[in-house]
């Protein structure tokens, strides 16, 4: 069998599992669709000014592309780190290692299943905004939003991976995965909009990719789109960090338990 | 014309390994031959999963020469790795794939795998092959593990303490699968800290203790090398007077009594039986027996448990 096909193989395998879990896959696809619903009953009739548009919109027009990011960022991030964390602690890794199975095509799998689940979850928070929020799709800005939504996926994969380095065990990993994902979220223009936010605190949440997604996703999203929608300097910021993961990952990645 | 030698299957020389200031292996020579079953046996810390590790490529060594079916597995390629099947200590399985589906998955790694319905069948998983992981016992789950071990047909077979935390009943089913395994002409290495086990499935044995073998052979012959003593085991009240000198130096006391090992038992139990009839004490639960494999293996492991950890 070619590695490609081995591949796919392990694609399938992931994904038979995870749907033979409902109730897993069910809160996993209702988890982002709650804080939409959420934030829209707190905030819902407050207006932003983070679409730098001629005027104020509504805030619901923020949190679909905002919750997307999110939602992303669950099922690569949080997902991947927390899946290998556990896997690598029974010995699953270490295991297929022993095995002629090039190391890569087990981390693809992963990867791929997890993009998969992210696709889903796109399409459900904006197809839920459309329905019940009255927030149209892009249009000419499409290219934007799923080019953006793609290094969104790379990038947050990448650091899924390298962040199991310093996992030290898989009961540890939630607390960790969350501890280094949650304070972005709320400071990077995800969970709240940053309008009256004080200008450090913008400053600081440039240097991580969070802000560049949620940022790079409200532009695609933008209720008064100008041009193509792309913005470059997101985007390479989350390239260089997507580099950065897996660089990061080549060199301290754990095939073993750590004891 | 001659044939050559068939090279062995494992040939160890000079094994050490060292995690710092700890020498877990220091020194150790092996040599498996082809279609042999080979037990490492040794208690928790002895140093054998450190030297199984090493030969299945997990590990690297500090010095020595390993050769694992005429390779180093220290440079193991892809090639390599689809002849030889590892059975870890305990290991995860996805626990919504079927036990078909977990040996398919595996079979798909290797060039020449073997068919699902002998993997299954060898492993006794036949009737549970569309049950999902999470419905199998332990010791079901157990054989699974070694079902993937199998998937790729092997031609050497690495077996990391194959029976650990099973009740009696599934030991005794893993040795049947073990033996089958055998006689499909696989060269096994297991480890175990269960003498019975080693004597039940092996056809050699090296007991490992504090990173070095002290001893190796077949088991009935380790047997033999104690074969002029005799243990004479026995229980005394407290405060009874000393034991003579002639049999003190060969008593080990514990909690469960006295223990003589005596090259010369007539005299010992003459010394001992004299010394009780003096002094008017009872010897409770007076035994007399020769070494089994068990006393043997006690003996030579004897004080190691707590020397390393691996």
């Amino acid at each position: 069998m070619s590695d490609l096909r081995l591949a796919a193989r392990q694609v399938g395998y992931e994904n038979k599992a995870f749907w033979r879990n409902p109730a897993a896959a069910f809160f996993t696809f209702a988890f982002p669709l709650m804080f939409l619903v959420i934030f829209n009953l707190i905030f819902g009739s407050d207006t932003t000014a983070r679409f730098g548009c001629a005027r104020k919109f509504s805030v619901s027009n923020f949190y679909i592309p905002a919750v997307t990011a999110f939602a992303v960022i669950s099922a690569c991030y949080t997902n991947i780190a927390i899946t290998v964390a556990f896997t690598r602690d029974e010995g699953v890794l270490k295991r297929l290692r022993g095995t002629p199975l090039p190391s890569w095509v087990y981390l693809f799998g992963r990867i791929v299943h997890a993009i998969i689940i992210a696709i889903i979850l796109v399409v459900i928070v904006v197809l839920f905004g459309r329905a019940f929020y009255n927030v149209d799709l892009p249009g000419k800005t499409l290219p934007a939003f799923i080019a953006t939504l793609a290094v969104g996926a790379a990038c947050f994969s990448s650091l899924g991976l390298a962040v199991t380095a310093i996992i030290p065990n898989a009961d540890a990993s939630p607390a960790v995965v969350n501890a280094t994902i949650l304070p972005l979220l709320f400071i990077s223009d995800v969970f709240i909009p940053l309008d009256k936010a004080p200008k450090y605190l913008a400053t600081f949440s440039n240097i991580f990719p969070v802000k560049h997604f949620s940022h790079g996703l409200l532009t695609a999203y933008s209720p008064c789109p100008t041009g193509t929608g792309f913005v470059a300097s997101d985007l390479l910021v989350m390239g260089a960090w997507c580099v950065a993961g897996v660089l990061l990952s080549a060199r301290f990645f754990s095939w073993e338990p750590r004891t | 014309m001659l044939r050559p030698m068939p090279a062995p299957a494992i040939n160890v020389r000079g094994l050490r390994k060292s995690y710092g200031a700890l020498e877990a292996v220091q020194g150790i020579d092996l040599e498996v031959a082809e279609g042999e079953v080979f037990a490492l046996l040794g208690p928790n810390g002895a140093g054998k999963t450190t030297t199984v590790e090493i030969l299945e490529g997990h590990r690297e060594r500090s010095a020595g020469d390993v050769s694992v079916l005429g390779r180093d597995p220290a440079r193991a390629d892809r090639a390599h790795r689809a002849r030889i099947g590892i059975v870890l200590q305990s290991t995860g399985l996805n626990q919504y794939l079927t036990a078909a589906e977990t040996i398919n998955l595996y079979r798909g790694f290797y060039p020449n795998p073997r068919p699902l319905d002998e993997v299954l069948n060898v492993v006794g998983l036949t009737e549970k092959r569309d049950e999902r992981v999470r419905r199998l016992s332990g010791g079901q789950q157990r054989r699974l593990d070694v079902g993937i071990g199998l998937a790729g047909d092997p031609d050497l077979l690495f077996l990391d303490e194959p029976t650990t935390g099973f009740d009696p009943a599934a030991r005794r089913g893993a040795w049947e699968m073990v033996k089958s395994l055998a006689s499909l002409g696989k060269t096994i290495l297991l480890t175990t800290h269960y003498m019975d086990e080693a004597q039940a499935l092996a056809d050699r044995v090296a007991i490992i203790s504090a990173g070095r073998i002290v001893a190796e052979g077949p088991p009935s012959t380790l047997v033999g090398t104690s074969e002029r003593v005799t243990l004479i085991r026995f229980r005394v009240p407290s405060g009874s007077p000393p034991l003579p000198a002639a049999i003190e130096a060969n008593a080990r006391e514990s909690a469960a009594g006295v223990e003589i090992r005596a090259e010369e038992a007539t005299l010992a139990l003459h010394e001992l039986t004299g010394w009780a009839l003096e002094h008017g004490i009872t010897l409770e639960a007076l035994e007399v027996t020769r070494p089994s494999l068990e006393d043997v293996y006690l003996e030579l492991t004897r004080g190691a448990e707590q020397v390393a950890s691996t």
